[in-house]
């Protein structure tokens, strides 16, 4: 008798026995590094923990969350968006322009979506149509993007003065700030047009064999424009949290929210050669980057260590990529 | 002695005692040229309703153009597909399908990293709602994907699980089934066995079987001259771009196909 009970695991030992393979961390390395990340700093530093600093963090986060939604679309397809950034800052000055030409709140954050959109469109019909590599195309559309941003702006910053971005960026229903908020609407909306449409269904179907998803007539044409305008849409969408944040319209490069969006991803536990969609896991991996930078920051950890860091984490949640279950 | 089912190399396919409102498929003087290379030089071959077709040869006979041709991969150079009666072109392979003709590819045209049922209706999802909420019918999909793999194979794996996961023969039937599944008048396949044991090549032999006893033509292509007379009512045979010759299969023998396809013997 006391073999069978044996044989029978509860559902801790079930929890240990998977804890003993590789695969199980490697499957959940955002949101166990997350757990690990927030108990060390929490007890290297007493104000990691407080409302006053979470509602900072989630704040902070929102950017990259967005950002990341919109390169998980992408890498789902097995392509990557080396713009996002740059389409961001476009976006960014695409609003700063219109908005000190007095366009208003409104006119001035379609602006934005719009500026953002057209680098979308470009990587998308370069990599769709012109059959590009991803890689080269979206490396040559952030340099034409962030030209056009320094062409347009002449390099200076555009200062906005907008209640309706005071707003944004400092209203909140308690701890959680306008920004996140509007991040969680789109991670929302993101996971349902993933897991829930024909869409989504047919992103997954061309980064996981596009030869076949074409051979069951779905077009990979179409839906690499798609994602490609999805990440663009959302950078333009983060441009508006950006000018928020700043306060001004900034032609900046802004290449740590790229390496981060990119980090982000990885860390969710998307595999980079596409196929494999995860909303809830990138979303968590920006959360994580973005607790890493202000837990070092609190602990007065020289600003200089932060990229170091950011990058350890990252090749470690690559390295751990490898045992995931195929 | 002569021969019924003989073909002529030039001018329509003969027809032997076979009414032409009994061919479910006649293809008539099928040119296909790749640069300097003609892999088709005027093919002819036709398919009756309700049985399995074989079409046999060595490589680089044809096979797989003639294939690729009538399941709207290539477009023939010249040449004419009639369909159940009906003139047909094929601009791409959706155009073949959406007049009835399914390929279950070697490849299998199967999305590793989605489930079966997904697998089942990529492509052709079934959904509810409106505009862009417009949501798939999840439910609807895995019992009808469910539905169709139970009347098809004797093994089912769970519509549920991934398509990586599944074994060889699992994923031929998973990719018969859903060929078969669309009310479709001929599904094609491409050495559906090559690389299945001997149970699992008996399996999908079952299923193929079956396919056919639903009523569906079934063109096969296969290497293996067992097969094609376990499984065939009738063989065509390939030979440098021209189908050479067609025999019933109650009336033919392995050695003589053998024979055909090498040209030792002339049709």
């Amino acid at each position: 008798m006391t073999t069978t009970e044996h044989t029978r695991p509860g559902p801790l030992q079930t929890i240990g026995a998977h804890a003993r393979q590789l695969s199980f961390w490697a499957e959940n390395a955002a949101p166990i590094g997350l757990v690990a990340l927030v108990i060390v700093f929490s007890i290297l530093s007493p104000t990691f923990l407080t409302l006053g600093n979470i509602k900072a963090m989630l704040v902070a986060a929102a950017i990259l969350v967005i950002l990341a939604i919109g390169q998980t679309f992408v890498i789902t397809t097995g392509g990557i968006d080396l713009s996002i950034s740059a389409t961001m800052t476009f976006g960014a000055i695409g609003f700063g322009l219109a908005f000190s030409n007095g366009f208003g709140f409104w006119l001035s954050a379609i602006m934005a979506v719009v500026a953002a959109l057209i680098i979308g469109l470009i990587n998308g019909l370069l990599i769709a149509k012109g059959k590009v590599t991803d890689f080269i195309a979206t490396l040559g559309t952030l340099s034409v993007a962030t030209g056009l941003a320094l062409i347009v702006s002449d390099g200076k910053p555009i200062t906005v003065f907008s209640p309706e971005l005071l707003t944004l960026t400092s209203g909140a229903i308690g701890i959680f700030g306008f920004p996140i908020i509007l991040a969680a609407v789109i991670a929302v909306l993101a996971w349902f047009f993933m897991f829930r449409t024909r869409f989504g269904l047919h992103v997954q179907a061309v980064g996981g064999n596009e030869e076949s998803a074409v051979a069951n007539g779905v077009s990979a044409v179409k839906i690499r424009m798609a994602v490609y305008l999805i990440s663009a849409g959302l950078a333009g969408i983060a441009a508006l949290l950006l000018v928020a944040r700043v306060g001004a319209a900034e032609p900046a490069i802004n290449t740590q929210f790229l390496l981060n969006s990119i980090a982000a991803v990885v860390l969710g536990g998307v595999s980079l050669t596409g196929g494999k969609a995860k909303i809830v896991g990138p979303v968590i991996g920006a959360l994580l980057l973005t607790a890493l930078t202000n837990g070092l920051t609190l602990l007065g950890v020289s600003q200089f260590y932060q990229p170091l860091a950011v990058g350890l984490v990252v090749v470690l949640a690559a390295l751990l990529t490898r045992f995931q279950k195929k | 002695m002569t021969d019924t089912y003989n073909t002529p190399p030039e001018g329509s396919p003969h027809t032997g005692r076979t009414q032409a409102r009994d061919f479910i498929l006649q293809a008539t003087d099928i040119k296909k040229s790749f640069g300097g290379v003609h892999a088709l030089k005027g093919a002819s071959m036709t398919m009756r309703r309700g049985e399995i077709t074989a079409l046999i040869g060595d490589n680089g006979a044809g096979k797989s153009t003639m294939v690729r041709c009538l399941s709207g991969i290539h477009r023939p150079d010249s040449g004419t597909i009639v369909l159940d009666g009906k003139t047909v072109t094929f601009e791409n392979p959706v155009a073949a399908i959406k007049q009835g003709i399914e390929t279950v590819q070697q490849n299998l045209a199967l999305v590793e990293d989605l489930t079966v049922w997904q697998n089942f209706f990529l492509g052709r999802e079934k959904t509810h709602g409106f505009g862009p909420f417009r949501t798939l019918d999840r439910k609807l999909m895995k019992s009808t994907a469910g539905d169709l793999l139970k009347n098809l194979a004797v093994n089912v794996p769970p519509v549920t699980s991934r398509v990586r996961r599944l074994s060889g023969g699992q994923r031929q039937a998973v990719a018969i089934a859903r060929a078969a599944g669309w009310g479709s008048k001929i599904v094609i396949m491409d050495e559906p066995t090559a690389a299945l044991g001997v149970q699992e090549t008996a399996r999908v032999e079952g299923v193929i079987n079956s396919l056919r006893d639903s009523g569906v033509a079934v063109l096969l292509i296969s290497h293996n001259f067992d097969q094609v007379m376990r499984l065939s009512d009738h063989v065509w045979v390939m030979r440098a771009g021209m189908a050479v010759a067609e025999r019933r299969t109650a009336e033919t023998s392995g050695d003589e196909l053998v024979a055909l396809i090498t040209g030792a013997r002339a049709a």
